[in-house]
């Protein structure tokens, strides 16, 4: 962790980590003297160990990094020793639920599952807030961005990163007409990345012009002093023009624009990242599309970040769909660059993100990205053809584009008639752009020529500044600055009695003090909502209906369907819909069997050491699944022949019958018998079959029998006449510590 | 106004252009653009500027915005909030921080009108 002077200097020993894997985090360790504690500077951080070969369990990466302390697999990971391999690139979640209190748990597990760059969305108009916000009060569509929301946050996150054991970049928003304002509040607050382009404020907040880039200037050089990373707004006309494919030209032109007004401003080029997002999705081509646009920016672009991230102009209610078209933007990626690789949640287009949709996101990032590690060494560009013609077009038409910017006058005029935003591929125009008047807008009444002996007392400043005779540094008038002495930031608590977090707390305190007592929750906590999905054969209109009445009859208040997928226009269609649970389950009361605690390694080799054992395994069925039952087996996979026991495999869509048989002819102790399938409870079915042949052969007593799969649990084998059953997740550590204790209970029976 | 797609015709100076000489094209007009911006900044001032220089100072947020408003309404604000502070800290004799809270409560912005030059307005 990256620690300041002056973060050292005054931090009174509150940064003590209370975090334990094993609990949830309590977010009033989080506020407890935060008004003390000073984070320390947090310059933007890359991801080490990038540009090296490594080894990862049994493969070659060519595009990792250097690994975690803690996280949670990719599911997939159980067939290949639970590797966790980090891709190079900085991997992004937006976290925007309006609580902050609530958002520090996600940010927990988003960082558990890859994300080292947390960004949190402002609250719907701050924008437009001329000074900064103070206090705690919710948010909608993100949170008030205020000093102790930061504080608390980076607090959070310094023992987040300390968990995971890799540091993480915080991340908000520098716009609207308190830019500077907020800038510095950042820099204090040890904020790593922001989102700053004046052009955003000019096209989608109608701040004026003048003033927007005025406040920039300051920004910026704010942000160039913090080592911050900054990104662009230039995604936002992807998402806001009418035919978002046609924008590219101007894409470019708003890139250079902020790029190269940040890097005069005094940004260094490698903390200045574009926001760039392949502009179209499926059906249309849009592989073909964006790639050569994806080239024709990193070509012009090469001396700057690219935050690569995902289309959300296209997307539906459909989460599946959303992840595809999400899927083929990291292909983009892969077969050009990223270095910061953003993600969007799948449901975004239903509603504002929830806790497992900013997880799923990450998944689907560090899954391709994994997926596609070193795929450049074997696939490459080729830029004779069509793409290589496609990519120079469209840097002619930016270059057009700004031609004509200067011919009108300059950036000003520009905006003024309307060139940004057209839907036309430039220089086709269809006239539907956003215009702004030049003395128009928000803040256009509040731009100071600065006088001839204008002076500010700071050490960060763009621009005149006259210094006071025998004053040789600015900051020196006042004897440093904040930036200087952090101890002379102010912290402002709560300024609204009723808004705030501790109301929020205090509401439900059960749930903060009671961790027994468990509601289902999607972004807040113990906000009871759940979602079911319902296939129901009928049309999508009526299907909607009978949908939220049976949500009624289940107890379910609040129900609101949130996706249709039409099957067929009258056999049926599939539905998911949300709504509230109003009770909580105490897990005290429920009866939760016990976690079964394994035999060692080496008292499991001793007992088959000393007496040997032997047993048949099969999936049985017509089920072609190997990899789950082969994983228990063998050695290499950490199986029950580690600890010396012989195994018979009869492979896969074995008949239970052929089983039993070859148990006999081979004396075997056990029966190994895996189902994955669970069609018509084929699973079950198998099980009872299994237990039923052995009785008929007269060797159910002689036999262990252990049922396993994917969706087999032990209550349902113990049900099925089986001894055992063994499901998601299992080790062959486990299969070999139960039948060494079987058979030693059963040994005990017989003696008896 | 719609316009059609001229893109052939106005390429034809761009279309001999190397690559290496389209990069080059390409940055010297975003540079030109941004000139006259970067040369705004350098002269201007905004409340929110100003509102950021008197949090670097250590006053609060809830305390900067109305010193700014009250410079702006008094026409000061062109000398710099933090510097109409300071001075009047050093008129004082008084540290800068007590200044601005003075001014808070309504005392000295007379002192700051004649500090600056300017013509003392009643009140």
């Amino acid at each position: 962790m990256t620690k300041s002077k002056a973060g050292q200097k005054i931090d009174k020993g509150l940064g003590k980590n209370p975090l334990k894997a094993n609990q949830r985090m309590d977010i009033r360790d989080v506020l407890a003297g935060l008004e003390d504690y000073h984070p320390a500077r947090h310059p933007w951080h890359w991801r080490e160990g990038r540009n090296e070969p490594r080894k990862i369990g049994d493969f070659e990466y060519y595009e990792s990094s250097k690994p975690v302390k803690a996280s949670v697999p990719l599911s997939g990971s159980r067939g290949f020793g639970y590797i966790d391999p980090q891709p190079d690139c900085v991997i992004t979640t937006e976290i925007a639920s309006g609580r902050f209190e609530d958002d520090i748990r996600r940010m927990r597990m988003a960082a558990w599952n890859g994300a080292d760059h947390i960004m949190v969305i402002r609250t719907a108009g701050q924008s437009h807030i001329d000074s900064l916000l103070e206090g705690t009060t919710q948010g909608i569509g993100g949170i008030a961005v205020t000093r102790k929301q930061c504080r608390a946050t980076r607090r959070a996150l310094d023992w987040i990163e300390e968990e995971v054991g890799r540091p993480l970049n915080f991340h908000s928003y520098v716009s609207g007409v308190a830019g500077p304002d907020i800038a510095v509040m950042f820099v204090e607050e040890g904020v790593s990345g922001v989102h700053q382009d004046p052009q955003y404020n000019v096209l989608y907040r109608n701040i004026n012009m003048l003033r927007s880039f005025v406040d920039a200037c300051e920004s910026k050089k704010i942000l160039a002093y913090g080592e911050m990373l900054q990104i662009d707004g230039a995604h936002n006309a992807n998402a806001t023009a009418m035919e978002a494919w046609k924008v590219m030209p101007e894409l470019m032109v708003q890139h250079a624009i902020n790029s190269a007004f940040s890097r005069r401003v005094g940004i260094k080029p490698e903390n200045i990242a574009l926001s760039t997002v392949p502009p179209t999705a499926p059906p249309a081509p849009c592989m073909r599309l964006d790639l050569p646009y994806a080239v024709a920016l990193r070509d012009l672009f090469r001396d700057y970040k690219m935050r690569a991230q995902m289309n959300t102009k296209y997307m539906e209610s459909d989460m599946r769909e959303a992840t595809v078209t999400h899927s083929l933007n990291l292909v983009i990626s892969r077969l050009t660059s990223a270095d910061i690789q953003s993600t969007i949640t799948p449901d975004e287009g239903r509603n504002v993100p929830w806790h497992y949709n900013n997880i799923a996101a990450l998944n689907t990032a560090r899954q391709a990205l994994t997926g596609l590690d070193g795929f450049r060494k074997m696939v490459k560009i080729d830029r004779s053809g069509e793409l290589g013609k496609e990519a120079r077009e469209l840097k002619e038409r930016a270059i057009l584009f700004m031609e004509e910017m200067l011919e009108s006058g300059g950036y000003f005029s520009a905006v003024e008639a309307g060139f940004f935003i057209d839907s036309g591929l430039y220089p086709e125009r269809k006239g539907d752009g956003i215009a702004r008047e030049r003395e128009g807008g928000i803040g256009a009444n509040a731009l100071f020529y600065r006088a001839e002996d204008y002076f500010a007392p700071v050490s960060v400043h763009y621009g005149n500044n006259n210094l006071p005779e025998g004053i040789e540094r600015a900051e020196d008038a006042i004897g440093g600055d904040t930036f200087q002495c952090p101890e002379k930031i102010v912290f402002i608590d709560e300024l609204d009695e009723d808004d705030n977090v501790n109301k929020r707390i205090e509401a439900k305190q059960k749930y903060y003090d009671q961790h027994n007592l468990i509601r289902p929750e999607v972004e807040w906590l113990a906000d009871g909502v759940v979602v079911l999905q319902l296939f129901l054969p009928l049309d999508a209109h009526r299907a909607e209906f009978a949908a939220m009445a049976i949500g009624e009859k289940l107890g379910l208040k609040d129900c609101v369907v949130i996706n249709k997928q039409v099957c067929h226009p009258a056999e049926g269609c599939l539905l998911e819909m949300k709504g509230v649970v109003d009770f909580d389950i105490d897990i005290n009361d429920l009866v939760i069997p016990e976690k079964v605690e394994n035999l060692s390694e080496k008292e499991i080799r001793a007992a088959i050491h000393e007496q040997p054992m032997t047993v048949v395994a099969a999936t049985v069925g017509e089920d072609e699944h190997s990899v789950g039952l082969k994983e228990i087996l063998d050695i290499k996979h950490g199986g029950i022949e580690g600890f010396g026991i012989k195994y018979h495999y009869l492979g896969t869509s074995c008949p239970v019958d052929k089983l039993v048989d070859a148990a006999i002819e081979t004396n075997a102790d056990a029966i190994l018998q895996s189902t994955i399938i669970s069609h018509d409870d084929i699973h079950i079915k198998n099980m009872q079959r299994l237990a039923q042949i052995c009785v008929e052969r007269g060797v159910r007593d002689r036999l262990i029998l252990v049922g396993g799969g994917t969706q087999v649990n032990n209550e349902m084998a113990l049900d099925a006449g089986l001894d055992v059953g063994f499901g998601r997740g299992s080790k062959g550590i486990d299969v070999a510590s139960f039948l060494v204790k079987k058979r030693r209970e059963k040994a005990a029976e017989a003696e008896e | 106004m719609p316009r059609p797609d001229d893109f052939e015709k106005r390429r034809a100076h761009l279309r001999e252009l190397s690559d290496e000489e389209i990069y080059e094209r390409f940055w010297q007009l975003a540079n030109q653009l941004v000139d006259p911006l970067l040369e705004a900044g350098k002269i201007y001032t905004t409340p929110a500027i100003e509102r950021s220089i008197l949090l670097r100072m250590g006053f609060s947020s809830v305390d900067a915005k109305p010193l700014v408003d009250q410079m702006i309404e008094r026409e000061l604000l062109n000398h710099g909030a933090g510097h109409l502070i300071w001075r009047l800290g050093q008129h004082w004799d008084i540290d800068y921080l007590e200044a601005g809270q003075r001014l808070l409560k309504g005392e000295g912005w007379t002192e700051l009108a004649e500090i600056f030059g300017q013509e003392v307005q009643d009140d």
